[in-house]
């Protein structure tokens, strides 16, 4: 177990070191820098003197060449500093660090319902013995992959806001602004669920130990949730494990949809305005989060699966 | 001198604008009554919640170049003098009079007494210098404050209550730029701070109101200043402000800003695109217009470019661009038609609508002498060059790109071929140094003729690479001389020249659109466009 372990953590620095170092060579490639999109914000097609521009630049190290700039950060970042905003000047972790309770509100509560409902479907559509309920159920999830993220909130804004008055259209207040945002980010998401699950599901009723249950005289809920369900739920997990990368990508819309502060609209505008600092700081979070769940989806596996063996060590993969 | 980046384009907008119009045009059916929902007597007290697009993520007045920032922070600070939105003239404010030297490059404030910032100190000549003393060194931080400043050789103390500012050269513009949201005068220790730090944790002033927080991308809430009776000439209301409270949203998408106005979540919203005005109409808000006065928008031609050097080609152009059709299908309801390439509320604004009407029959003749010849598909060409130009824009307003392709189907017509470029406005400073553009779109926000001389002077930048000529000699003399009557004369003769010798396209003037609930009173323009909340109640 620890040599497995050990060997993750090794894999998810170079994920992290990979991200890093692709993201930093993008936003080199881009053209224009950060320096001249802060001088250039909001002052349309006004001149800018290039002499000035220069000066920032110096100021900020914008000058120095590209390796020296990619060492100077990876350097400091390995400490855990990853610098200051250009954009704004404040620092980059407490920048996250503000934006990122924001954002686990909204994917936590997204993620959740996206498991109840999306799991839930994919139960009832595989439990119910009418023919034309389980098509129509299974015809849910499709659609919610489909549909458009944004077109989805500016829909239930519409209606439950503007119409409605139910919930506010804009904000992060309270429990109240959250459920409209939390709802349109788990569409997408519980409808993967649901599709992965319902076909896993529909695998494992088809197995022979179903068969056996069945003899042995469990009742239907019982072999279907018990014995099917359990089975049927670690490709289910594997893909929750990949949807976390999803609600933090899918975060971007929603929160600038609903206008939430959070970690959607720090990686946005530090997009825009090619802040550097920022959006380094942005993926390397990213990435360490997509990693890190991953990690523990795969140390759950062999709770659910006993015959799953995790480990380089024999005695690891009974435990 | 700035500008607009109100209407981004986002993917959304249009799939909003059409959301909102279909429901909101059905829920809110019935409401439209027209009626003032107001008691009609002004009252004091009550928020003003107001939805802006954008977070400039800096709340530093002297920094900030975009209208949806400038709306919150200019009410923190106040400046040396106001200008009349109607007249244009330059009244009273901080300053109760001043001198201006006949060569326009000594300027003289007698500040008036007895006024504080909202940390306690007073305002005194010292101060001022601080403040003109700090803002050069903001460099492209605060490109608009730095440009007004420029060429200032020094600010001197006089006496406690007047302060003189000497420039090296005449400098007419730096009396209107005083009463910009630029030079907003902030107290001596905000003006020390560092320009990082006046943007995270705001600027002490002493306007009407106080900033109270700042949460980037998401807040900015001001609260009124009690005591504060040092207001500018031409607000109505003496002493206080009558709002307790102003709340700044920030909300990106235009559909949802349009939303929450109509269903009541807030009482005021910036940038109204053509594509959100049928959701607003009917309701209880009321559609506030004013023309940013400054540079049009306008198609820049690169004058060093052998193919325009050919003034003929450059007014067939001119003559080949409907700007009423432009106006009609892409701006907001009321958007006109450039007539100079001023806007009409800019000072010495000349009306030369006739120089730029619709005449594609002159536009292909002149070509023709030119030596223009069509071509088998439809474009001229003159010697096996085809006449193709590229123009060059950036995204940072949604109108950009359909107005450009609408001004490429019209000189299509006349068989000019036009290959547009989208940019990130990033480029913007690289492109205008190198001159790697036939043509550039843009617009100028500045409530002062000077604005040509920093666009179109040979003896500054000249991005669009004008030749030397008589032009520059009117924009150096109206940038020279404190005779109103003199200045308003050369800056037409400028005008004139510009328009005649078609440096630039003049096309569309640019107009700010505001959606405002009709319980919200007196929410006026001030001269640049922008918005003044001191007089401003709910009721």
């Amino acid at each position: 177990m620890r040599g497995y372990v050990i060997k993750r953590v090794a894999q998810a620095i170079g994920v992290l070191w990979a991200a890093y170092t692709v993201s930093f060579l993008v936003l080199d490639f881009l053209p224009g820098d950060p320096v001249s999109a802060m001088a250039g914000a909001g002052a349309d097609t006004g001149q800018v003197d290039p002499a000035q521009l220069a000066a920032l630049r110096h100021q900020y190290g914008f000058d120095k060449p590209i390796l020296v700039q990619y060492a100077d950060y990876l350097g400091k970042a390995v400490r855990g500093d990853f610098g200051d905003a250009v954009s704004t000047g404040r620092p980059v972790t407490s920048t996250l660090a503000d934006a990122l309770p924001q954002t686990l509100q909204l994917t936590g509560a997204a993620l959740l319902l996206a498991v109840l409902l999306g799991g839930g479907l994919a139960v009832l559509a595989t439990y119910t013995s009418q023919r034309w309920l389980r098509q129509l159920l299974l015809s849910l999830p499709p659609l919610g992959v489909s549909v458009p993220t944004f077109w989805t909130g500016l829909l239930l804004v519409e209606t439950f806001s503007f119409r409605l008055h139910w919930f506010p259209a804009f904000g992060n207040d309270g429990i109240r602004g959250l459920v409209l945002p939390a709802v349109t980010l788990a569409i997408p998401t519980g409808a993967q669920v649901a599709q992965v699950l319902a076909k896993s599901l529909l695998t494992a009723l088809d197995q022979a130990y179903v068969e056996t249950a069945r003899a042995k005289g469990a009742g239907r809920w019982r072999v279907h949730l018990r014995h099917a369900l359990r089975n049927a739920s670690l490709p289910a997990l594997t893909v929750v494990g990949l949807l976390v990368g999803q609600l933090i990508a899918g975060s971007v819309v929603v929160e600038t949809v609903f206008s939430r502060d959070g970690l959607g609209r720090v990686t946005a505008a530090a997009v825009t305005a090619q802040d550097i600092p920022l959006v380094q700081g942005v993926v390397v979070f990213g990435a360490l989060i997509f990693v890190v769940t991953n990690l523990v989806v795969d140390l759950v596996y062999p709770l659910l699966d006993p015959r799953i063996v995790v480990a380089s060590g024999r005695k690891a993969g009974l435990a | 001198m700035t500008a607009h980046p109100d209407i981004r384009p986002t993917r959304w907008a249009a799939l909003a604008a059409l959301l909102t119009t279909s429901v909101l045009l059905t829920a809110c059916g019935s409401g439209a009554g027209g009626s003032d929902g107001g008691s009609g007597r002004a009252a004091s007290g009550g928020t003003l919640t107001f939805a802006v697009g954008s977070d400039a993520g800096c709340v530093d007045p002297q920094q900030v170049g975009s209208n949806d920032t400038i709306y919150s922070v200019r009410q923190v600070v106040d400046s040396l003098t106001d200008q009349d939105p109607k007249t244009g003239k330059i009244v009273p404010w901080l300053a109760k009079s001043w001198e201006v030297s006949s060569d326009a490059t000594t300027f003289t404030f007698h500040l008036r007494s007895g006024v504080t910032f909202s940390d306690g100190s007073e305002l005194t000549a010292r101060v001022v210098k601080d403040n003109f003393d700090a803002v050069p060194k903001l460099g492209a931080l605060g490109t608009l404050a730095e440009g007004y400043l420029s060429g200032v050789k020094s600010t001197t103390v006089v006496d406690p209550l007047t302060v003189k500012v000497t420039f090296q050269q005449p400098n007419a513009q730096f009396l209107q730029a005083t009463s910009t949201h630029s030079l907003g005068i902030e107290s001596s220790a905000s003006a020390k701070r560092t320009p990082q730090q006046k943007c995270s944790q705001g600027v002490v002033g002493s306007g009407p109101f106080t900033l109270k927080s700042y949460v980037q991308n998401q807040t900015i809430t001001l609260a009124r200043r009690t005591g504060y009776d040092w207001g500018s000439s031409l607000w109505s209301k003496k002493g206080e402000a009558y709002l307790d409270k102003l709340v700044f949203k920030v909300v990106p998408e235009a559909g949802v800003r349009a939303g929450s106005l109509q269903s009541g979540q807030v009482n005021a919203i910036s940038s109204v695109g053509k594509a959100n005005e049928a959701a607003l109409k009917g309701g209880q808000v009321t559609l506030a217009r004013r023309a940013n006065p400054g540079a049009v928008f306008n198609l820049a031609l690169n004058n060093s470019r052998p193919v325009l050097k050919d003034v003929k080609v450059r007014q067939a152009i001119q003559y080949a661009v409907n700007r009423q059709e432009i106006a009609d299908a892409v701006f907001p309801t009321g958007t006109r038609p450039a007539t100079s390439i001023l806007a009409r509320t800019t000072p010495d604004y000349e009306n030369l609508g006739t120089d730029l009407a619709f005449d594609a029959v002159k536009a292909k003749s002149l070509l023709d002498a030119a030596g223009w010849k069509t071509g088998s598909d439809g474009i001229r060409e003159k010697d096996g060059t085809k006449l193709s130009l590229t123009v060059k824009w950036f995204a940072n307003s949604a109108t950009n790109q359909p107005a450009l392709e609408l001004i490429q189907q019209q000189l299509k017509a006349v068989g000019i071929d036009i290959v547009l470029k989208e940019l990130q406005i990033s480029q913007i400073a690289s492109v205008q140094q190198s001159g790697d553009f036939d043509g550039l779109w843009g617009n100028l926000t500045r409530a002062d003729p000077d604005i040509l001389r920093t666009l179109y002077s040979t003896k500054l930048a000249n991005a669009y690479r004008l030749p030397t000529s008589p032009l520059d000699t009117a924009l150096t003399r109206q940038a020279a001389t404190t005779d109103t009557a003199k200045r308003k004369e050369l800056a037409g003769q400028a005008q004139h020249l510009i328009v005649r010798n078609a440096y630039v396209i003049p096309v569309v003037e640019l107009q700010t659109q505001l959606g405002v609930s009709k319980k919200v009173h007196n929410l006026d323009f001030d001269a640049s466009s922008r918005i003044q909340l001191h007089d401003t109640w709910v009721g």
